[in-house]
């Protein structure tokens, strides 16, 4: 090896690269997932993504992941009410699994011990070059969860995956496949209290004609860096909906990579990201209309105060044999400061020709006009203004279409601008 | 009681002078129209009535029970008991209607420093008022005036006066969009609503809606001042000669 090739490291890769170096021996897996695991080592060998890379453009990686804690094996942190009353919870506590509730009828194993079987290791390392979380995920992922919703099981629980970072580094995975025709409510919590480094992998299989309610909830202190991904196989005739709230965090790039696989199957995203501090806030999605007559809906709306900065990517591509698919995008910011900024990249690639796709991305402040006739009605106006803004984001909320779901997260909504506002 | 004197006002933005001049006295327990052909500054009296930013109050000065507006942003205006229903009532995209009343009433209870209404009580009082009005109370479920026809907005207005039980209500050409049917309602509500303590200034631009609510005193407003002033019979002189002869008279 010439190692005059090498760029320089940064401070941070050479801290990933060490960890690496002293946890190799204690991460779970047999001989492929080891194999694995030294693969994605050699990727982040080659640095960190800058904005030079058309995947990292607005989330310089390199310049941006200024420090990298070392493991904290010793803190604790403990589960936390789920969003949901009466959900099933599936804790991972600073990386480690915790005791889950298991509802009746579903299979919940630990990923430790599907490391060490072996039964997991196809999920791990980086699906490409630019798979940055894949690659630090598959290195030193040690446990979270595998659960398997058999074939035409309709739960009535909601199943909540917890991971709760205590400061250091936290590396977790979670794996849920949902069996044909069943039906389930998914919440993915991502929350703690320490200036950590968390990766979080998930993969979601939703068999044919299954239909999914996703949330993933974000609500990192604002000393962590998070790295999020979402990798899901929809089937044919299946449906599903992924919600993703980013609420905190210091660093945050949260991945959904989609694949629309099954003919006539329905996915929606809806996003809401609510922007504080000096957040840098990524959300990057890749979806593939594979199955003819897929639909799809993506929409996003991001709230921005203080100095935070935000980016919605968002790659939809159709295969050639995805005719009449129909997907429609869209990216809405209400942009409360002067200082904050949101960037929005709708990218389309279509090699069918039947199809219907759209995008569109706008950037506006509070109307004027809206302020006004609250506050002709006496209402204050930091009371109007904490009105329209929680307004722009409900409508999105509200289309989840099950109240429950839509009380908890208006609460969340609540609590933010109570904080924020 | 309202005193307007000597108001001038222009556009913040460019500065154009809308108002040049406006005197008007309208005692508690009156009611008196505002009348003139477009452009005449009927709606710009309304939005400086209220406090829009838009708008830049350059001299004079509105006295409301012997006290300046001028200072108090709308929802101090309106705490004070100054309500405008507009012309074009705002679509305001997930508000609820419901909830948005709740706010109002309570934050309006509370800059008054009288207690907040209780959901069952805030109900009743808001079934009551729809049902009068002969509104839908599925309606108020819906995002605030988002959807509603014309008059189910210039109705959901007047609910909105109903409830909140301003001393001072200022209606800018609550009769346009109006059907005869939706009319009579409209001024059914804003009748009930007439007591010796109240004081309505109802703008428009046609007589019609003056058959329904009867006013006390008629101003005729011309190029940002009042240029006459007279009885209810002012309104039918209007109506069968027009606004020309006025103009002629005033220029």
């Amino acid at each position: 090896m010439n190692i005059q090739t090498q760029i320089r490291r940064t401070a941070a890769e050479d801290a990933l690269l060490q960890a690496f170096v002293e946890r190799a021996e204690y991460l779970p897996g047999d001989t492929e997932v080891a194999e694995k695991r030294s693969a994605a080592v050699e990727l982040l060998k080659r640095g960190l993504p800058n904005r030079k890379v058309e995947a990292w453009h607005y989330t310089d990686l390199r310049r941006l992941l200024s420090f990298v804690p070392a493991f904290d094996l010793t803190a604790h942190a403990a589960p936390r009410e789920p969003l949901l009353a009466g959900s099933a919870v599936l804790p991972v506590l600073n990386g480690v699994a915790g005791e889950a509730q298991v509802p009746e009828g579903i299979s919940v194993a630990s990923v430790a011990s599907k490391l060490t079987d072996g039964s997991l290791a196809s999920l791990l390392g980086p699906a490409d070059a630019d798979d940055t979380v894949s690659a630090i995920n598959s290195a030193f992922a040690a446990d979270g969860f595998a659960v398997d919703i058999p074939a035409g099981t309709a739960l009535e629980r909601p199943i909540e995956l917890q991971n709760v970072q205590a400061g250091g580094q936290v590396h977790t995975r979670f794996a849920v496949r949902a069996g044909e025709d069943a039906k389930a409510t998914i919440v993915e919590r991502q929350t703690g209290e320490g200036d950590a480094l968390v990766s979080s992998v998930s993969h979601l299989d939703v068999g044919d004609g299954a239909e999914i309610l996703y949330l993933i909830i974000q609500e990192q202190p604002e000393g962590a860096s998070h790295l999020g991904q979402i990798n899901v196989k929809i089937g044919k005739d299946a449906k599903l909906t992924l919600f993703v709230m980013n609420a905190g965090g210091k660093l945050v790039r949260q991945e959904l990579r989609l694949v629309a696989e099954g003919e006539g199957s329905e996915f929606r995203l809806r996003g809401v990201n609510l922007l504080s501090g000096e957040t840098h806030c990524d959300v990057t999605m890749v979806l593939d209309h594979v199955g003819p007559a897929t639909v799809s809906t993506e929409t996003i709306r991001n709230v921005v105060t203080d100095k935070a900065e935000g980016a919605f990517q968002g790659q939809i591509r159709v295969a050639r044999q995805a005719q009449k698919t129909d997907a429609k995008m869209a990216c809405n910011t209400l942009l409360l400061s002067d200082e904050g900024g949101f960037s929005s990249k709708p990218e389309l690639e279509i090699f069918a020709d039947d199809v219907a796709c759209g995008h569109g991305a706008t950037v506006t402040e509070i109307e004027a006009d809206h302020l006004f006739y609250l506050m002709a009605r006496g209402i204050d106006e930091k009371t109007a203004r904490g009105l329209l803004v929680k307004a722009f984001v409900a409508e999105v909320i509200e289309e989840l279409e099950n109240e429950p779901v839509i009380e908890a997260l208006e609460a969340k909504l609540d609590a933010w601008f109570a904080k924020h506002g | 009681m309202l005193e307007i004197k000597n108001l001038h006002a222009r556009i913040a933005e460019d500065g154009t002078e809308i108002l040049r001049g406006v005197d008007l006295t309208v005692k508690a327990g009156e009611v008196a129209a505002i009348m003139g052909p477009n452009g005449s500054g009927k709606s710009t009296l309304s939005y400086v009535l209220a406090g829009r930013e838009d708008y830049e109050v350059t001299e004079g000065d509105i006295l409301f029970n012997g006290e300046s507006i001028l200072e108090m942003d709308p929802a101090e205006r309106a705490a004070a008991g100054l309500f405008l229903a507009f012309q074009y009532p705002m679509e305001i995209p997930g508000v609820a209607t419901m909830e948005f009343l709740k706010v109002a009433m309570n934050a309006q209870r509370k800059a008054r420093g009288q207690e907040e209404l209780k959901i069952p009580e805030l109900m009743k009082r808001v079934r009551g008022a729809a049902e009068a009005l002969d509104m839908d109370i599925s309606m108020l479920k819906r995002p605030l005036n988002v959807g509603f026809s014309g008059g189910e907005k210039k109705r959901a207005e007047i609910l909105q006066m109903k409830l909140l039980e301003p001393a001072l209500c200022v209606l800018d050409e609550t009769d346009s969009g109006l059907d005869i049917d939706a009319l009579k309602i409209v001024a059914d509500g804003v009748n009930a609503l007439r007591s010796p303590d109240r004081t309505i200034v109802v703008i428009t631009h046609y007589q019609r809606l003056l058959d329904y609510i009867v006013p006390d005193s008629v101003h005729v407003l011309y190029r940002g001042r009042v240029v006459r002033s007279g009885e209810k019979e002012l309104a039918q002189e209007l109506e069968k000669n027009g606004y020309a002869g006025l103009v002629g008279e005033a220029a």
